[in-house]
């Protein structure tokens, strides 16, 4: 007992440590930014006396360590700091963008893993076969074909040309300000709200954006799948499930998969993190009102609070997701204690 | 005649071309103990593989008859070697570390190879496990049942193994050098058990193994193999007095206790003998 709870503090230590570095290297970079954040609030021509005035409101007229203690102590409140930009907190833009990046990146990770899965386990046990090569074809184009051209090329065919898919963006504007944003995520509330027609619509905006995030994560997701099977399926205990007198199915699904489920838990951490980080370049071509444009345009504009909130979130995701995938490691390996 | 081998030829196929393992292998078995010894690489554990139509891949395999029980091994299907697999004939393997699935209780892998084949709900195939469990000896069977293969000390695993392959009462039991990976004084345990159960249920028992003085103890019949030829069969009690050069030449390079020597001679293999 005192064991986990000594493993358990030395990871609560590490993550603190993690997150505290994550912190400092952020805001170092915020600040030695060649770009002026008073300038890009007041712009280029303002009086002097203005500027000072809004740099010591900013704070920014204090040395940097004072600056860092003082940024800290907001934090510890959950205080972010305001936007400039939205003129809003930042907890707050957090709060209504971060949903629409969770809604594509979990809807895209699920795709991916319940085609990528079954996938890589099939590649898997028809090693060297025309079956394998196919898969690791497609895989391959979905690996390196950057995500901005097949997000561009999709736009072009599907609504450009064939005019089957809604244009940008999370939902057509006759359903703008129509559904309330109980969870931000806008295929829940418009069935809480009752209105399938907003349902359907919403659903259409996310195929596009959610089948391309998809393939990506699929293709990395098959092709570890099938390195880890190839593995297993070399283990004596799969000669032995057999010579038990087990279906084909049953050893490859009850015996094999069973021992990668641990590793693959992994992958899809990593995978699911890297969607909801990741999706920036996606949600750029896509006009998708999440987090990595909140990012990007924030960016854009030296504004510096949100960048360094939306980096902290990126983060404490990561560091989250890492979390739960070694406990699910100690849950799933009976040899891990 | 539960096994009837006749000339059977295990090739691997390479970009050099084919090579044989087992060049014409005959050997038939009933409801006996027949031992199988030889050096490594002289193609036993491929022999034993191919009566339950276990080979890897890449395995080319001819034979002009392989049979079990009068059923055709190399024309049969999958399914219907499945009734065979596990059901009419057992396969102990060399190493419980390996050869059991790490990631499930020792308890449902017992009661999965019962339920297979005897049918029945979770519960039964549980209780049926756990009476196994107690057959093959183990103390605490219910404690074990729960426990995970790396928890068991090799013995205890290679205990499990049986009672998995005894499971559905099967004819035959394949056994390929169940007690090596073991230490010596588990081993001649686990051999008693083995020898205990295939009597009492009349079994066939197929025992592969390094062992020549373990092999002519045990076994009614031996066949000494040597690059994938069966050289001699014997009555395992003549094993020890055997004519033929290469048997003596094993015979001869064991180490023994009673008369100790400073260095074991070198076999000596006659290219003869790979004719
Ligand atoms: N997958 C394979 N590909 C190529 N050659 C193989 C393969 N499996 C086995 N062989 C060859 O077949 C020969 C016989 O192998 P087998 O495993 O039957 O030997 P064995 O008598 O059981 O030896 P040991 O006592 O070491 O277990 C070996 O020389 C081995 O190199
Ligand atoms: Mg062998």
């Amino acid at each position: 007992m005192t064991r986990r709870i000594k493993s358990f503090s030395a990871m609560l230590g590490s993550v603190i440590l993690t997150l505290l570095g994550l912190t400092v290297i952020t805001f170092l970079i915020g600040r030695v930014m060649p770009v002026d954040p008073v300038i890009a609030a007041v712009g280029d021509n303002a009086p002097e006396d203005v500027i000072v005035r809004v740099r010591a409101e900013m704070g920014l007229d204090q040395p940097l360590p004072v600056q860092f203690l003082h940024y800290l102590g907001q934090l510890a409140h959950g205080d972010l700091g305001m936007s400039v930009l939205t003129k809003n907190p930042v907890t707050q833009d957090i709060a209504r963008v971060f949903p629409a990046t969770f809604e594509l990146a979990t809807a895209a990770l699920l795709l991916a893993a319940l085609i990528g899965i079954p996938l890589g386990v099939w590649a898997a046990v028809r090693q060297g076969s025309l079956t394998d090569q196919a898969i690791r074809v497609v895989c391959l184009a979905g690996h390196s074909v950057p995500v901005f051209m097949l997000a561009l090329i999709s736009l072009l065919v599907f609504y450009s040309a064939l005019g089957i898919a809604p244009g940008p963006g999370r939902q057509d504007i006759i359903y703008d300000g129509m559904i309330d944003p109980v969870t931000g995520i806008l295929t829940i509330d418009t069935l809480l709200a009752g209105d399938l027609d907003a349902f359907r619509d919403a659903l259409a905006h996310m195929a596009q954006p959610v089948v391309i995030l998809a393939y990506f994560s699929m293709a990395y997701i098959a092709r570890m799948t099938r390195a880890f099977m190839i593995d297993a399926l070399k283990g004596e205990f799969v000669i032995t499930a057999r010579a038990k007198g087990l279906s084909l199915s049953t050893v490859i699904w009850g015996h094999a998969f069973p021992t990668v489920a641990v590793q693959l838990v992994t992958v899809l951490a990593l995978t699911y993190a890297g969607l909801l980080e990741g999706a920036v370049v996606t949600e750029t071509v896509f006009s998708w009102p999440g987090i990595g444009q909140y990012l990007t345009a924030s960016l854009m504009n030296a504004d510096m609070n949100p960048v360094i909130g939306a980096t902290l979130l990126i983060g404490i995701i990561y560091v989250g997701l890492n979390l739960v995938a070694d406990l699910l490691y100690r849950l799933l390996d009976p040899r891990v204690q | 005649m539960l096994v009837e081998i006749k000339n059977l030829r295990i090739g691997f196929e390479s970009r050099t071309g084919l090579t044989e393992a087992v060049r014409g292998v005959s050997l038939t078995l009933g409801t006996e103990k027949l031992g199988i010894v030889g050096e490594s690489g002289s193609g036993k554990s491929l022999t034993a593989r191919a009566l339950m139509k276990l080979l890897p891949k890449q395995a080319r395999i001819a034979a002009d008859t392989l049979a079990f029980d009068g059923i055709d091994i190399l024309t049969a299907d999958e399914r219907r070697m499945r009734q065979i697999r596990g059901r009419r004939a057992g396969f102990i393997l060399q190493d419980p570390k390996y050869s059991l699935n790490p990631v499930k209780t020792i308890g449902s892998q017992v009661a999965e190879a019962w339920r297979t084949h005897k049918g029945g709900s979770r519960r039964e195939a549980m209780e049926a496990a756990i009476a196994l469990l107690e057959q093959v000896k183990i103390r605490d069977p219910r404690a074990v049942a729960t426990s995970y293969p790396h928890e068991v000390s090799g013995g205890m695993g290679q205990r499990v193994m049986i009672a998995m392959m005894l499971a559905p009462d099967p004819e035959l039991l394949i056994a390929d050098e169940p007690t090596s990976a073991l230490d010596a004084t588990v081993q001649a345990e686990i051999l008693r058990l083995i020898e205990e159960l295939v009597s009492e249920r009349g079994m066939g028992l197929l025992l592969i193994s390094h062992d020549l003085p373990l092999v002519s103890h045990f076994c009614d019949r031996v066949a000494v193999m040597y690059a994938g030829r069966v050289m001699e069969e014997l009555k395992a009690s003549e094993l020890l007095s055997a004519r033929h050069p290469y048997t003596k030449g094993l015979i001869d390079c064991m180490p023994s206790l009673s008369h100790p020597r400073a260095r074991l001679p070198v076999l000596t293999r006659d290219p003869e003998w790979l004719a």
